[in-house]
């Protein structure tokens, strides 16, 4: 412990004369002396960074090999074939401080792939626009809402509708793995997980969420995700996405309060959030008795937004605010909006017919009355460079990228560096991936993956095609962790032990299973690179191979007995569950009773479909050779960590 | 530290503390908590969409409703044609006639209709109201955990009771809401997925072994948990099951899931709350009567429950089925045939303990001056009062505090014996 204080104040203290000797000096570390031979097979990079990275002088438990294996595990999505040598020939610090410039990366092949993807190149309101809710749509032909009274014609427009919506859906959800599996830029794409997760939406919130979910992605938070975390905050708070999720885009001032305008004076587009499916016009103006029943409608204040910006996006639930400043937030907050969410909202708007315009105390900080949109400004400042913010951001980093238990030294050196910077995230990622905790034995492969990570793994490691479809991220979802599907705004958990239970594990062995049979997408057992050498090569050396190439080397000499042999010694044969047909041949599946993946809040469920990953609910021919070490690796305890 | 762990084929282990799979370490903790009563079951069915209370368990004695609802209104008890008409209860209230399978339960005194019931706050979101109905928390989005979990988590299993992961089962695809949290608990979509998908070899008995490698830590823990939970399920033979009691389930998804969970019920797994989910109840758009959309969803529901009770048989003496769906509907239609979102809706308590044929809740009225915001039901009962009551004195729960922070009622309806 007394190690860790002394490296912390060294580490703050002497930094801007110590790294870039520090950086080398580490460099020659990692690579362990040992000749690079091989040729980096690695991203290009468009500049080379006159930039070391800052290390921390401090000793590094983990072996050079081990480094090597725990920054892939940890900086990526998995080690793909060549990617240890590559970073065994371009050194573990300086191969870091490239994923620290993720600018500085070319990743050409990855924006090739998404540029013809619509929902990524098209604002939500157009995609609503084009691709509106088969409900919604059903709405607006009337009385003839039921499906068997449709026109041909309209029988069309809502096929089309729906399969729009399917579209969108999709794209959102499988462009997050497509993303992970194809980016040269591996930490940006972590911490855009990280961030995601941290800001959490859900994609049924209600119809208009899932349209704004790619841009949310990637005009949101990864241009932020290394960047100033008030920015991050800023542009979050700011999205059409998070203002429909967390309702902040309804909460007006409370009857009793001033608003900074009269209503009815400005914002008169919302007036068609009255009109029944959106006929309104955006321009229609509003009697004063409709004034008088939007606000009655939708209410006053809504605290949503307000209380989650404490509690889960900045201080956190312990960070020391009261229910006093949850309720002064939301007011400073009050007409930070959106119009019309119902048919695509059209990007934030400020909207002072619904301001609290009154004098407001925020965590100490006076808010004069009569002020607008500089009220939640000052919020967002407030509460972005809180002390509790620093440290509460630190500790979830570090929770990431060290240990579910994060050691308090390293979290308040990153809080430290956090404060230190105004909420610089690539700093305080630097602080921690430089640090003797990351590089410990105890942080040596002690994460357990999320789902998504399990597959997104599995898939770099064979060296699979992105899926254009939705069955890769139906199989994420399967495994328990549905895109953009937490329903409440805490996020995915982000500690092994709430991953694990006998359904996710179960589910984790059978992908393992649907790998070997070649049921999943875009990815063979034994055509993978790497897998050509070994197609002819005895057992042990598939073995080795495929440890090496999914397990990272590290398995005790039982696990690979069990990969060679049938034949193991931990398990009687009368024991051993056996899978003779009659166990479980279960009956095909009806597409149409099989919901989508996601719980549909509104029932009537417009995305239905063949929505479950038929190698899922079926008994899969056995696998043999190479594949069935491949479906065994994968399915291995080994495999869940990270 | 160490515990005594049921581990293999209930054998008894010993794990070290904090490396034992999760419902071993629950298990484990268990022993301070007061324990559950043996094989006391709770099935709990949420209507997802929101049904429509008012046309589900209809007010016939009530004038206004059928002023409110002059196209979709469920005619009066017709003598003669029990078909077209509400199914009469106690002379003011009555079923839809699609819940005519339901009927013979309440003759039974084992069916209690609760109105004006749900969730005290005011949104008419699907997502804000599932979510509370599912936390336990209303107006309160931060519990991270549903109510069902907290009562998992809270009290022990039962002192004869062997360890099982099957304690908790819902038959959804993904663990829902409210069975979130930090005890275990098992989500598949069937029966038949929950195997290992390896169709012959020796990969299966090879990925077992991979698990008992003699690591004790919480993956190979909780994956020798697995195999043992897939044998116990394996040894019920869920392909053999013949329904009871000339039971027929609807061939739809929520019959075959409610025939599922009868099936763990009876294979003695250790089963103590089921949860299962059906959509379709978003009515706004011709919605119909006595026949139609919602008709049709009732039908279905009615009929799984009803069979879901007769394949039970006398082991319904132990079982209670609680249904429940986020709010109910605008007391009058709209102009679409159909009915917007509304505030107060009905639930069914449904089992032996039930004492039944009676229409439980306060009823609040339809006049205008007596709606809700002018327009909805009003609420008389919270859920939470519903769920603390079946909690209690069903499953012997103590901590209601926990599963309820914040909450408190002295009253209950007395819907249990």
């Amino acid at each position: 412990m007394g190690m860790h204080d002394s490296l912390a104040e060294y580490s703050w203290m002497q930094r801007p004369i110590t790294i870039a000797i520090a950086a080398v000096m580490a460099g020659l570390t990692a690579c362990g002396g040992s000749p690079a031979t091989q040729a980096a097979s690695g991203p290009r990079i468009a500049s080379v960074p006159n930039e070391p990275a800052a290390v921390d002088m401090g000793p590094r438990e983990q072996t050079a090999d081990q480094q090597v294996n725990h920054v892939l595990s940890r900086l990526t999505f998995g080690a793909r074939p060549g990617d240890v040598e590559a970073v065994r020939s371009i050194g573990v610090d300086k191969w870091i401080a490239q994923q620290l410039h993720p600018e500085r990366i070319d990743d050409s092949k990855s924006d090739a792939y998404f540029a013809p993807l619509e929902s990524y190149h098209t604002d939500a309101e157009e995609l609503q626009r084009k691709y509106p809710a088969p409900n919604q749509l059903l709405q607006r032909l009337g009385a003839k809402g039921d499906r068997s009274k449709l026109t041909p014609a309209e029988l069309v427009e809502l096929r089309d509708a729906t399969e729009g919506v399917r579209k969108i859906t999709t794209e959102a959800q499988s462009g997050r793995i497509d993303r992970a599996l194809l980016t040269e830029r591996q930490l940006q794409e972590v911490m855009t997980d990280f961030w995601l997760n941290h800001f959490s939406v859900y994609i049924q919130k209600g119809p208009p969420e899932r349209y704004q979910l790619a841009q949310y992605e990637s005009q949101v938070i990864r241009p932020n995700s290394l960047g100033k975390f008030h920015t991050l905050l800023e542009s979050v708070a700011k999205s059409p996405a998070m203002l429909f999720y967390l309702d902040n885009w309804q909460s007006q001032a409370d009857s009793n309060r001033p608003r900074l305008v009269a209503q009815g004076g400005r914002g008169g587009g919302r007036g068609a959030l009255l009109g029944r499916g959106g006929r309104g016009g955006r321009g229609a103006q509003l009697t004063p008795q409709q004034q008088q029943a939007l606000a009655k409608r939708r209410g006053g204040l809504n605290e949503n937004y307000g209380r989650e910006l404490m509690e889960l996006h900045t201080l956190g639930v312990d960070g020391g605010y009261t229910q006093d400043d949850v309720i002064n937030v939301a007011r400073a907050l009050t007409g930070w909006t959106m119009p019309r969410p119902q048919v695509g909202g059209g990007g934030f708007q400020f909207n002072p017919a619904m301001h609290d315009a009154g004098a407001k105390v925020v965590l100490g900080h006076k808010l004069a009355a009569g002020r607008g949109i500089e009220d939640g400004e000052d919020v967002l400042n407030i509460v972005s460079r809180h002390p509790s913010t620093a440290h509460y951001i630190a500790f979830k980093l570090v929770r990431r990228f060290v240990a579910d238990t994060p050691p308090a030294e390293l979290v308040a050196r990153a809080a430290e560096t956090f404060r230190r910077t105004d909420g610089d995230i690539r700093e305080v990622v630097r602080t921690i991936l430089s640090s003797p905790e990351f590089f410990s034995r105890a942080a040596y492969r002690s994460k357990i993956k999320s789902p998504f990570e399990v597959v997104v793994s599995a898939l770099r490691a064979l060296g699979a095609q992105p899926d254009p479809t939705l069955r890769t991220a139906q199989t994420v979802a399967t495994l328990g962790e549905p895109i953009y599907g937490h329903q409440s705004p805490n996020g995915w958990p982000e500690t092994g032990d709430q991953w694990m239970n006998t359904g996710a594990i179960l589910n984790r062995i059978n992908f393992g299973v649907a790998i070997a049979a070649g049921r999943v997408p875009g990815v063979s057992p034994t055509t993978w690179k790497g897998a050509e050498s070994l197609k002819n090569a005895s057992v042990e050396q598939q073995v080795d191979g495929v440890v090496s190439a999914l397990l990272g080397g590290g398995v005790s000499t039982d696990t690979r007995q069990i990969l060679i042999s049938g034949k193991n010694p931990f398990l009687d044969s009368a024991a051993a569950l056996d899978t003779t047909p009659e166990m479980a041949r279960p009956k095909p599946v009806d597409p149409d009773e099989v919901l989508m993946m996601l719980p549909d809040p509104a029932g009537l469920g417009p995305l239905r479909g063949p929505a479950r990953d038929r190698a899922f609910g079926k008994l899969l021919p056995p696998a043999k050779g190479l594949a069935l070490i491949v479906g065994l690796a994968i399915g291995s305890p080994e495999f869940q960590r990270r | 530290m160490q515990r005594r762990v049921f581990v293999k084929s209930g054998a008894l282990a010993l794990v070290t503390m904090g490396l034992s799979p999760s419902f071993l370490r629950r298990t484990a903790i268990g022993m301070e908590l007061p324990l559950a009563q043996k094989g006391k079951v709770l099935i709990c069915l949420f209507q997802r969409g929101a049904a429509d209370a008012l046309n589900v368990v209809v007010p016939h004695g009530e004038r206004a409703y059928y002023n409110l609802r002059p196209n979709i209104a469920i005619p009066a008890p017709i003598r003669g044609a029990a078909n077209l008409g509400a199914i009469d209860l106690d002379g003011f209230f009555g079923l839809h006639p699609s819940l005519a399978p339901l009927k013979p339960l309440w003759d039974a005194g084992m069916l209690a209709p609760i109105h004006a019931v749900g969730s005290p706050s005011n949104t008419r979101s699907h997502f804000d109201a599932q979510d509370y109905m599912e936390s336990g928390t209303p107006d309160a989005k931060g519990t991270s955990d549903g109510w069902l979990n907290r009562y998992l988590a809270t009290s022990g299993t039962c002192e004869q009771c062997a360890p099982t992961p099957f304690r908790a089962v819902a038959m959804t695809p993904q663990t829902p809401r409210i069975l979130e949290g930090s005890a275990p608990a098992v989500a598949m979509n069937s029966l038949e997925e929950f195997a290992v998908r390896s169709g012959g070899g020796d990969q299966t008995a090879r990925l077992e072994a991979l698990y008992r490698t003699g690591s004790a830590d919480l993956i190979h823990g909780t994956g020798q948990e697995m195999f043992e939970a897939v044998k116990m399920l394996r040894s019920a033979n869920p392909q053999q099951y013949l329904p009871q009691n000339g039971a027929e389930y609807p061939k739809s998804q929520f019959g075959t899931r409610l025939k599922q969970i009868a099936q763990l019920i009876k294979s003695k797994v250790g089963l103590e709350i089921a949860f299962a989910d059906v959509g379709g109840w978003d009515t706004h758009v011709n919605q119909g009567a006595a026949t139609g959309q919602l008709a049709q969803r009732l039908d279905d529901f009615a009929k799984s429950i009803a069979a879901l009770a007769a394949d039970l048989g006398d082991g319904m003496e132990n079982v209670v089925i609680l249904t429940m769906s986020e709010f109910g509907r605008m007391a009058k239609q709209n102009g679409n045939g159909g009915t917007d979102h509304g505030h107060a809706g009905a639930m069914f308590v449904i089992g032996g303990p039930v004492k039944g044929k009676k229409v439980y809740g306060k009823w609040p009225g339809l006049a205008p001056e007596q709606l809700y915001e002018g327009r909805d039901l009003a609420l008389t009962t919270d859920f939470r009062s519903v769920f603390s009551e079946i909690a209690t004195k069903h499953l012997g729960a103590k901590n209601l505090n926990a599963m309820f922070p914040g909450y408190s009622t002295s009253s209950s309806l007395g819907l249990l014996g």
